[in-house]
């Protein structure tokens, strides 16, 4: 504590100012850095393509991220977010294939298959925030166990394996893009233009994906919900001082369980678009360690595990930043192991920054 | 006669921030001294530099007459100054005599070659300690943590005296306590003070400190602002030095 | 006794009553269950899969039954189960390569991997305890860079190539009897056709156990368990009592490592063969047998041996499903919901469980 407080004072009394910036958004200059390094090394790293694969690719993760930001802040952990995923994905793919068998509208299959997804993690949610605030189970081991049962119900109703035979379209919608390009000869919306096959098709531009206009839309309401209302206020004043939230005649508890549900909710939202981005169900493998990867986003990103801090923006770029190491690693030819041990190293890396510099963020 | 510690121009500081500047103070055997002063005057960071937890950047101290270096609080616990934390340092989760006995547990050897804890032996002395000071405890298998506040203080304070101390140091002994627990607190100061501990108090309550110092120091923004046999001043003009409402001689 | 008060209805009295022998009765009860309705579970066969299986769940839970009752937490045990069986077996195909007899390859191999597995727990010692990194982050970080590693040696596959004495030593038994014909120890003998083979007490669970009762022992009854205990109760009160807090956590990790690669040397001696994600699964076990054995995340409670149950718990779950046809899938929902009951247990009757050691 007073080592800390001393730090800070010198830190303060000295103010370089081009430092602190650096210092405090280590991660922004780090990711800048990484994409210049890349574009040298990497084979098509630096084009328009690549980047927004980047970003399509990240999807799934910066939602992750974006729910382990909110409980993170409020102190908390959520274990259960990855597993949660792949419950979604398993169990709306799955209503789908049934509703699809029987010759239901594609689109009537494909909503109600989304919405009972998304509304069984938000009871999951439901019931980890209750265990977290009512029973005082600590949220490591809540969502632990949640993680645990939700993986388990997957793997039954997956029996293991990916869900195939769902209705068409997901994939038009997941994987397609706002606008393509013929050029000099068409631009079209939302759909290739009609008619071009084979060749073609190499020389079609396609610009902003759809998944980036979804995340961009989902990551700005929560930014603005934990930025600018009442309720992302409250949240950093229950990761401040529990007590001192209580005081302030904050409901807590409901507040945390809301969080939980957001956190399950947003989980639950990953697995769906993983659907519509796949055109398959997948389960969460145990090996994959989703939740681990979110939350070492959320803590490159600035959060700290005690509470209290965090922003989405820094999640975000948390997340772009292991994504642009695993693309800009393979592009360069780098064996794909490294990125396991690069993400290590920053990790401790991002913890070290913040805990010489305890002022600034 | 001489003094149990005497302490000569400690000075602290943190970075720019002098915490503690010049202060001088000293303490006999079976004396009782209250430290005074508003939050930052510097009591916690003065104590903490003579139980070795902060190394003074300046200034001397000395005990029982000869010049000690405190470098870390092991070497002030070895000398006989122990600390009594408001938290109390006490582990919760453990009973009342590992407590007692918490970082100096008793070992015995079995098959001759392995050391484990002596769990009887520091029953027994456990024992033997609270009774002394006669404290009543229900069992001393009991953790720390079904006790009350009270008790606990007893415990935190039975350690201290098993583990021979000559200067005890106490922060806010009687805060978190209910009233009748507070009496209890202070009247096991005053059997400390006659077996012949001098013992530092830091306190808010200056009715607590009144009724078992001999004499206080009171600190404002670092510095010692003044010293008062207890028995020659009273609460009103302890409280104008605390606040620095006066201009006080020294 | 009677100064504390404990409010009294149904639910509680009933987690009251249960108080912290429920893991017993739990243990029993689902031997009792899967022997009525699984035939062969309750068989000398039987029993013996399930000790095939725990030595890995037993050392890692081992691992984590320390590292919790500091009030931390080790989430690189898996991985560096997985590396130091692709290390071993890396390290003893090189020796036999080098013209070196087996057995001293064997031996070699494992006494190097031993002193290379314990550095990730240096450094993460290193990390918590010197620069306060959050447990959680720095072994999240030591997992990845360890799994980076194992990969990068193995180069994605898994290590091949090793001794057959090795897979000896790891499925032979203490006691291996062929009735009325031949009796070894420790290495199997060569059978016939038609012959049965009886194997009593699988040398790797030997081994495993021998760690288990030695760090019972040290955690029970020596000053560094009850450092251990009391850095988890209130660290605070650990340093100002003069115990060596930063120290005594670097010893915490590297244990936590020790036991996570000799995990890893049994799982290399087991199926002659290293792989990085060896270790993946235990993990989540290993942590939910500490917290079934009423260990707390906030530290300071916890103890080797209900350790041991919480593992055999689980244990015997997943086999008695298994030998009943249902996929291990099921396993993960009932682990999930024995965790979540444990900690409501907990929860309910803290001051019962906790009053006296």
């Amino acid at each position: 504590m007073n080592t800390n407080k001393n730090l800070a004072l010198n830190v303060t009394q000295n103010p370089s100012k081009l430092f602190s910036l650096l210092a405090k958004n280590w991660a922004l200059f780090f990711l800048l850095i990484l994409i210049l390094i890349f574009s040298f090394t990497g084979k098509r790293f630096f084009q328009l393509a690549n980047f927004q694969n980047i970003i399509h690719l990240s999807t799934t993760s910066l939602l992750l991220a974006a729910a382990e930001t909110f409980v993170i802040i409020t102190g908390g952990i959520d274990l259960s977010v990855g597993f949660m995923m792949g419950l979604s994905s398993v169990l709306s793919a799955t209503i789908m294939q049934k509703m699809h068998a029987v010759n239901f509208l594609p689109a009537l299959s494909i909503s109600i298959g989304s919405i009972i997804a998304l509304i069984v993690c938000i009871i999951a949610g439901l019931i980890s925030g209750i265990m977290i605030t009512k029973y005082r189970v600590p949220s490591f081991i809540a969502t632990l166990g949640m993680g645990g049962i939700a993986s388990g119900i997957a793997l039954i109703m997956s029996e293991g394996f990916p869900v195939t035979f769902l209705p068409p379209y997901l994939t038009d919608i997941g994987n397609g893009y706002l606008i393509y390009i013929f050029p000099g000869k068409a631009i079209s919306f939302f759909n290739k233009p009609e008619g071009i096959t084979g060749k073609e098709l190499k020389e079609l531009i396609r610009i902003i994906p759809n998944s980036f206009i979804f995340i961009v839309i989902v990551l700005f309401i929560l930014w603005h919900i934990l930025k600018n209302t009442k309720f992302g206020q409250h949240t950093y004043a229950i990761g401040g001082s529990m007590v001192a939230a209580v005081r302030a005649g904050i409901n807590t508890n409901r507040h945390l369980i809301i969080i939980y549900v957001l956190s399950s909710f947003l989980a639950g939202l990953a697995g769906v678009f993983n659907v519509f981005q796949t055109g398959i169900g997948n389960y969460t493998q145990f090996s994959s360690m989703y939740e681990l990867l979110a939350i070492a986003s959320v803590v490159i990103g600035g959060a700290s595990l005690f509470g209290g801090k965090g922003r989405i923006i820094g999640s975000v770029i948390g997340v772009i930043l292991i994504s642009v190491i695993e693309n800009g690693l393979q592009l360069s030819g780098v064996d794909p192991f490294y990125r396991f041990i690069a993400v290590g190293l920053i990790l401790i890396a991002a913890i070290i920054i913040d805990q010489s510099f305890p002022d600034l963020f | 006669m001489e003094y149990l510690l005497e302490v000569k121009n400690l000075t602290k500081r943190f970075g720019g921030l002098v915490a503690v500047n010049k202060v001088s103070m000293e303490i006999k055997e079976g004396e009782v001294v209250g430290l005074l002063g508003d939050n930052g005057a510097g009591k916690s960071t003065l104590i903490k530099m003579i139980s070795g937890v902060h190394r003074p950047d300046e200034g001397q101290i000395f005990f029982k007459g000869k010049e000690v270096k405190i470098d870390s609080t092991r070497k002030a616990l070895s000398i006989g100054i122990e600390t009594l934390y408001q938290d109390l340092s006490l582990a919760e989760n453990l009973n009342v005599y590992s407590n007692i006995f918490l970082g100096r547990e008793k070992l015995k050897k079995i098959l001759k070659f392995i050391n484990v804890l002596d769990h009887d032996y520091m029953h027994k002395e456990s024992k033997k300690v609270l009774d002394r000071l006669e404290i009543e405890i229900p069992s001393l298998r009991n953790r720390i943590r079904v006790l009350s506040g009270g008790q606990r203080q007893a415990v935190a304070i039975s350690r201290s005296i098993y583990w021979d101390a000559k200067l005890l140091i106490m922060d806010e002994p009687t805060a978190a306590l209910g009233v009748a627990e507070q009496k209890k607190v202070l009247e096991l100061v005053l059997k400390l003070k006659s077996q012949g501990i001098g013992i530092i108090i830091i306190s808010h309550q200056l009715y607590d400190v009144f009724s078992v110092a001999d004499r206080l120091v009171i600190m404002r923004r670092g510095e010692k602002v003044g010293e008062r046999n207890i028995k020659e001043t009273n609460p009103d003009e302890v409280v104008s030095l605390i606040v620095g409402a006066e201009k006080v001689k020294q | 006794m009677d100064n504390i008060t404990i409010k009294k209805n149904g639910l509680h009295e009933l987690f009251l009553q249960l108080g912290n022998k429920w893991i017993f009765f739990f243990l029993l009860l689902e031997v009792i269950i899967f022997s009525i309705i699984s035939p062969g579970f309750f068989s000398l066969n039987g029993i013996q899969t399930i000790l095939n299986n725990s030595p890995s769940i037993l050392l890692l839970g081992l691992a984590e039954t320390f590292v919790i009752i500091t009030g931390g937490i080790d989430l690189s045990v898996g991985f560096v189960m997985g590396f130091s069986s692709v290390v071993s077996a890396k390290l003893i195909v090189t020796f036999v390569g080098l013209g070196m007899n087996d057995a001293l390859s064997i031996i070699i191999g494992i006494v190097i991997t031993i002193c290379i597995g314990i550095i990730p727990g240096f450094l993460n010692g290193i990390l918590i305890g010197r620069y306060k990194v959050p447990a959680l982050i720095a072994t999240f970080s030591m997992l990845g860079i360890t799994h980076g590693i194992s990969e990068l040696l193995i180069e994605g596959s898994a290590a091949k190539n090793l001794p057959a004495l090795a897979g000896k030593i790891g499925n032979g038994s203490l006691i291996n009897m062929v009735p009325g014909k031949t009796v070894s120890f420790f290495i199997s003998p060569t059978i016939q056709r038609g012959e049965h083979l009886i194997e009593i007490l699988p040398n790797m669970f030997v081994i495993a156990f021998i760690f288990v009762i030695f760090f019972a022992f040290i955690l029970k009854s020596t000053k560094f368990g009850q450092h251990t205990y009391a850095i988890g109760g209130n660290i605070d009160a650990a340093i100002r009592a003069g115990i060596d807090v930063k120290n005594h956590i670097i010893k915490i990790y590297m244990l936590s490592s020790l036991f996570a690669t000799i995990a890893g040397i049994i799982y290399m001696l087991r199926f002659v063969t290293g792989k990085a994600d060896s270790g993946v699964m235990f993990l989540l076990d290993s942590i939910v047998a500490v917290v079934i054995g009423g260990a707390s995340f906030y530290g300071g409670f916890g103890s080797v041996w209900k350790t041991v149950i919480g593992c055999f718990i689980i244990l015997v779950l997943e086999n008695g499903l298994r030998m009943l046809g249902f996929p291990t899938f099921y396993k993960l929902v009932l682990v999930g919901v024995i965790l979540i009951f444990a900690v409501l247990v907990d929860q309910f009757s803290p001051e019962l469980l906790h009053k006296e050691d």
